[in-house]
C-alpha cells in the first residue's frame, strides 16, 4: 500500500523524442488511476517509468516515502501485468504465479497458500498444473493477474491488460479487474487507450495528449466538466458534436440556432468560439415535455440517417462548419481513423435520441438542444471557457 | 483412388528414394566394414559386392586391439571425443553472452561485431592453416587440445552466434520486464527465463559446432602430430594394412562407422529438446 507520486516527471529518447513532458501526477494510497489517451501519448511510457522499465529523464518518482528514481524493478515493490501477459511459457500456471514469490525466497508452504489463494480468487484452481499455451486469452490473462496478486505489492501497474480479449470476455474481465482492485485495496495504476474502460473502472483518470497530462480528475467530472476540446473529444461515446460559433449580444450563435450564453462561461461578446454538444443533449423536439423544454431550444434540420440501437437512436444530419480549425480536433480526428470529428466545411453531427422516436432517414424534423449542457472552447488554446463547469471536486488536480 | 492417400503414396516413394540415396554410402560403409581383408575384392554383380560373403567383427576388434598404448584408434577415439565436446561447451557458453547483448543491447560497434563474426565463417580455412603451423609451434600449441580447440572456436563461434542472436530474438522482450518487475536481477532473468526459452536454439548450435569440431580433417591433420592430441579423421589417414601390401581398408571402414555413432546419438539426444514452439503461449500471438 503506498502512494505515488510524480514530480515533474519527463521522458526523453536519445534520439530527441519527448514521450512525456513535465508530468505532475499524485496516485493517492489504495487509489485506482487511469492513463488514457491516444496511442503515443505516453502513457505507456509513463507506467513504465513508474514499473522502472524506463529511465526518468528529468523529475523526481516517489513510491511511498521512498524516492525510486534510481532503483531497479524488482526493488520497487510493485507488480505489472501485461498487455500481452508475458506469462513464463515453460512454466506451468503455478510456477507462473510462484515465481516471483521464488525470487524473494519465500518459504515454500507460504508460497503454495499464497498460490493456491490466488488461484482460488481469480478461479484457477483447476488449471494450476497447466502451461500458458494450453489456457484460453482469458485464463492467461487471470493468471498474469495472479502473478501480480501473490506478491502483494505496494502498487498494481496495468498496460492494457484486456485488450487483446474479445470483447465479451473484456466487458466480463473489466468488472473483474474492479472487484478485485477494490477488495485489494491496492493502489493501482492502468493504462488504456479505451474510453469505456477508462470511466467504468478509474476512482479517476489522467487524460493524456502528446506527451502532456490533459486532466484529471472522476470520470464524471471529465465527462460534464472537459477541460479542453481534446479531454471533450476524448471522453464519451459516440464523441462529442463540435461546430463553430459566435458571441453576440449574450447569445452564442450556432448553425443551428442560437442559444443562451451558458452561466459562468467566460466568453466575450463578439468573440468566435467552438462550440461542443454531446449526442446525448439533442433529443426529438416531439418527446421533450413542456417542462423541459425551455432549458433549450429547437431547431429544424434534415437527418441523413438514423441508427437504431435498440436502447436509442442515433441521428446524424450536417451543420455548416465553415472555418473551424483547431490542432487539438486535427488530432483527436486523427486517432480516429476518420474525419469523424468535422474540422472544415460541412460538419456531420450525431444526436442521440430516445428510441421510442419516430424520425426516419431522410425527414426533415424538429430537434431540440439542451442549452445549460452546451460547453464552449477557445479556438486558439482549446481550453474550456467554463461553460456547465461544475464545482471542482475534492481531490482533482 | 482417394486423393489423399494417393498422395500419401507418392510423398512416401519419393521420401524412400531420398533416403536411399542417403543412406547407400553408409551402408556400403557398413558392408565394406564386415568384410574380411582377402574379401573386399570380390563379387562381381552389385549384390555380390554388397552383401558381405562371410562376415566378420575382425575389423573392428583389431581397431581395439593393445590397448591405449598400441591401439592406432583408442587414443584418437578419446581426442575427438574431449576435443568436439570442450569446443561445444566452451562455444556455446561465449556465443549464448554475445548472442544476447547482440540481441537486446545497443551498444556501439554491434554491427562490426557481427559483419566481422560473418567474415570471419566465411574465411577458408585452409589459409590460416600455414601461419597457425608456425604460430602453434612457437606458442608451444602444436598437437596440444587448445591447439585444435582455439581454431575450431574461432570457426564455429560466428556460426553459433547467428543461430543464437535468430533465437534470442523471438523471445518477447517483456517477457524480460516481466522478470524484472517479479524480482528478478538481469542475469536471473537470462537464467531463468531466457535460456530455458532459448533452449531449442541452444541444442541447435550445440550441434553444429559438436559436428564442425567432429568433422574437421584439415586442422586436425596441420596441427597435430602425435596420440597427444590426433583426432579420429586424420587418425584414420595413418592407419596402416597387416603388412606393406595389404590396404587397411575394411579397419578404416569400421572406424568410419564407429565414429558415426556419436553424431547420431549426439543429434538424437538432443533433437528431442528442439521442440519447435516451445514459446507458444508466453504472449498472445
Amino acid at each position: 500500500m503506498a502512494e505515488i507520486v510524480l514530480d515533474g516527471v519527463s521522458k526523453r529518447f536519445p534520439d530527441g523524442f519527448e514521450a512525456v513532458k513535465d508530468m505532475d501526477l499524485e496516485i493517492n494510497d489504495g487509489e485506482f488511476m487511469i492513463l488514457v489517451g491516444p496511442s503515443g501519448c505516453g502513457k505507456s511510457t509513463a507506467l513504465r517509468m513508474i514499473a522502472g522499465l524506463e529511465d526518468i529523464t528529468e523529475g523526481e518518482l516517489r513510491i511511498g516515502d521512498r524516492v525510486v528514481n534510481e532503483l531497479a524493478p524488482k526493488d520497487r515493490d510493485i507488480a505489472m501485468v501485461f498487455q500481452n501477459y508475458a506469462l513464463y511459457p515453460h512454466m506451468t500456471v503455478r510456477e507462473n504465479m510462484a515465481f516471483p514469490l521464488k525470487l524473494a525466497d519465500v518459504p515454500k508452504e507460504e508460497t503454495d497458500r499464497k498460490v493456491e489463494e490466488a488461484a482460488r480468487i481469480l478461479d484457477l484452481q483447476q488449471h494450476l498444473d497447466r502451461r500458458p499455451a494450453n489456457l484460453s486469452g482469458g485464463q492467461r490473462q487471470r493468471v498474469a493477474m495472479g502473478r501480480a496478486i501473490v506478491r502483494d505489492p505496494s502498487a498494481f501497474l496495468m498496460d492494457e491488460p484486456l485488450s487483446n480479449l474479445d470483447a465479451k470476455l473484456r466487458v466480463q474481465m473489466r468488472t473483474e479487474v474492479a472487484r478485485i482492485q477494490s477488495n485489494l485495496g491496492t493502489t493501482t495504476v492502468y493504462v488504456t487507450h479505451d474510453q469505456t474502460e477508462a470511466m467504468t473502472l478509474g476512482d479517476r483518470v489522467a487524460v493524456m495528449r502528446t506527451g502532456v497530462l490533459q486532466q484529471v480528475g472522476s470520470p464524471g467530472e471529465l465527462y460534464s466538466d472537459p477541460a479542453n476540446l481534446f479531454v471533450a473529444g476524448f471522453i464519451g461515446s459516440p464523441a462529442m458534436n463540435f461546430m463553430p460559433a459566435r458571441i453576440e449580444s449574450g447569445r452564442v450563435k450556432l448553425p443551428i440556432g442560437d442559444l443562451p450564453v451558458p452561466s459562468g462561461a467566460g466568453a466575450t461578446d463578439g468573440g468566435a468560439v467552438i462550440a461542443g454538444i454531446r449526442p446525448e443533449s439533442f433529443e426529438d423536439a416531439s418527446l421533450v415535455g413542456p417542462d423541459v423544454r425551455s432549458r433549450g431550444s429547437t431547431f429544424r434540420t434534415k437527418i441523413d440517417l438514423v441508427e437504431s440501437m435498440g436502447s436509442e437512436n442515433y441521428a446524424y444530419f450536417q451543420v455548416e462548419s465553415e472555418g473551424m480549425q483547431s490542432q487539438q480536433l486535427d488530432e483527436l480526428a486523427q486517432d480516429a481513423g476518420t474525419a469523424e470529428v468535422p474540422s472544415s466545411g460541412e460538419g456531420q453531427v450525431v444526436a442521440r435520441l430516445d428510441a421510442t422516436s419516430q424520425i426516419q432517414r431522410g425527414d426533415e424534423t424538429e430537434l431540440w438542444v439542451d442549452a445549460t449542457k452546451l460547453h464552449l472552447f477557445d479556438p486558439q488554446s482549446g481550453q474550456s471557457l467554463g461553460a456547465a463547469r461544475q464545482p471542482v471536486a475534492a481531490g482533482a488536480a | 483412388m482417394e486423393r489423399g492417400s494417393r498422395e500419401y503414396a507418392l510423398w512416401s516413394i519419393g521420401l524412400l528414394l531420398v533416403l536411399l540415396f542417403a543412406l547407400i554410402p553408409v551402408l556400403w560403409i557398413i558392408s565394406l566394414s564386415l568384410k574380411t581383408p582377402a574379401t573386399i575384392t570380390e563379387g562381381t554383380s552389385f549384390w555380390d559386392r554388397f552383401i558381405p560373403q562371410d562376415v566378420t567383427f575382425d575389423n573392428y576388434t583389431t581397431l581395439f586391439e593393445g590397448g591405449l598404448d598400441d591401439s592406432p584408434f583408442i587414443a584418437p577415439l578419446i581426442n575427438s571425443i574431449l576435443i568436439a565436446l570442450i569446443t561445444t561447451v566452451i562455444a556455446i557458453v561465449l556465443a549464448a553472452f554475445a548472442a544476447y547483448a547482440i540481441a537486446r543491447l545497443d551498444f556501439p560497434g554491434k554491427a562490426l561485431i557481427l559483419a566481422g563474426a560473418l567474415a570471419i565463417a566465411m574465411f577458408p580455412a585452409i589459409s590460416t592453416v600455414g601461419p597457425l603451423f608456425d604460430m602453434w609451434r612457437a606458442l608451444g600449441l602444436y598437437d596440444t587440445y587448445p591447439g585444435l580447440i582455439i581454431p575450431y572456436l574461432t570457426f564455429s563461434l560466428p556460426l553459433a552466434i547467428y543461430t543464437l542472436v535468430a533465437f534470442f530474438r523471438e523471445i518477447p522482450w517483456d517477457l524480460e520486464y516481466a522478470a524484472a518487475v517479479d524480482g528478478a536481477t538481469p542475469f536471473q532473468a537470462f537464467r531463468k527465463v531466457i535460456v530455458p526459452l532459448a533452449a531449442p536454439g541452444v541444442f541447435t548450435a550445440a550441434i553444429l559446432v559438436f559436428i564442425f569440431a567432429w568433422n574437421d580433417f584439415l586442422f586436425a591433420i596441420s596441427l597435430t602430430s602425435s596420440d597427444a592430441s590426433r583426432t579420429v579423421p586424420a587418425a584414420l589417414a595413418f592407419f596402416t594394412g597387416e603388412s606393406q601390401f595389404t590396404q587397411p581398408t575394411g579397419n578404416i571402414a569400421a572406424a568410419a562407422v564407429i565414429v558415426t555413432v556419436p553424431i547420431i546419438i549426439f543429434v538424437l539426444f538432443f533433437q528431442r529438446r528442439i521442440v519447435a514452439g516451445l514459446t507458444a503461449g508466453a504472449v498472445k500471438g
